[in-house]
């Protein structure tokens, strides 16, 4: 799994880590077991992926997927990446 | 300070200007530690829209595997601003991805785009030098 710089310093530094699960919410499951400062960071209180990441497995985001129920296959690679946005309002 | 060669500079206010009438994006590759662009991704704005931007997220995974492949991270993000200065809006501002990004605004209010960057660690702005490199 390949981690953003912003959330590699909640994994000692590291830019990939590797977690297992059937589904992206079971991988992400264990990605926050492991590292428990990621909780707030990729999944929200009640569970649901936050609005301020995208996961994808392999080349797709699984919000065009599955969202957290995507199924995802050993040898996978799956990606967090920030949401990038803004603008001049506000 | 973030150094900028000087085509990358023309390539993101181009791409910025053919963006029009809506806010343009992109992303910027390269050395996170000398603070230079090596490259720009510039990338759909998915929000369509004058006042708002969002980096297409499958541009955004292309854009950091190939960064990755290149030796190189993701460093900052560019957006332009149609009718405003240069500056981050509160909007840009809540939604800073990374405290150790440059995030780049254009704006393109004045006759002349106006092109500034900015460090945003914790909602504190910090503006930085600029230099163009190569012209």
């Amino acid at each position: 799994m390949r981690l953003p710089t912003v959330l590699r310093p909640l994994a000692g530094g590291q830019s990939a880590v590797s977690a297992s699960g059937s589904t992206i919410g079971e991988v992400l499951g264990e990605l926050v077991t492991n590292y428990p400062g990621m909780g707030g960071q990729v999944l929200t209180e009640d569970g649901s992926l936050h609005k301020f990441v995208n996961v994808y497995v392999n080349d797709d985001d699984v919000r065009y997927l599955n969202q957290l129920d995507t199924k995802v296959s050993d040898g996978d690679t799956i990606s967090i990446l920030p949401a990038v946005a803004g603008g001049a309002v506000g | 300070m973030l150094r900028l060669p000087a085509p990358l500079y023309e390539q993101i206010v181009a791409h910025c200007l053919s963006a029009l009438p809506d806010e343009g994006c992109g992303l910027l590759g390269g050395d996170p530690v000398a603070a230079t662009v090596e490259r720009c991704y510039p990338t759909e704005n998915t929000a369509a829209s004058a006042k708002l931007y969002t980096v297409d997220p499958r541009a955004h995974l292309r854009a950091d595997l190939d960064a990755e492949a290149n030796g190189m991270e993701i460093i900052g993000v560019f957006h332009s601003h149609t009718h405003t200065d240069a500056y981050p809006s509160p909007t840009d501002v809540e939604q800073a991805p990374d405290p150790s990004w440059h995030y780049v605004v254009v704006s393109l209010r004045d006759t002349h785009p106006v092109l500034r960057s900015y460090r945003i660690v914790r909602g504190k702005i910090d503006e930085e030098p600029v230099v163009v490199e190569g012209r």
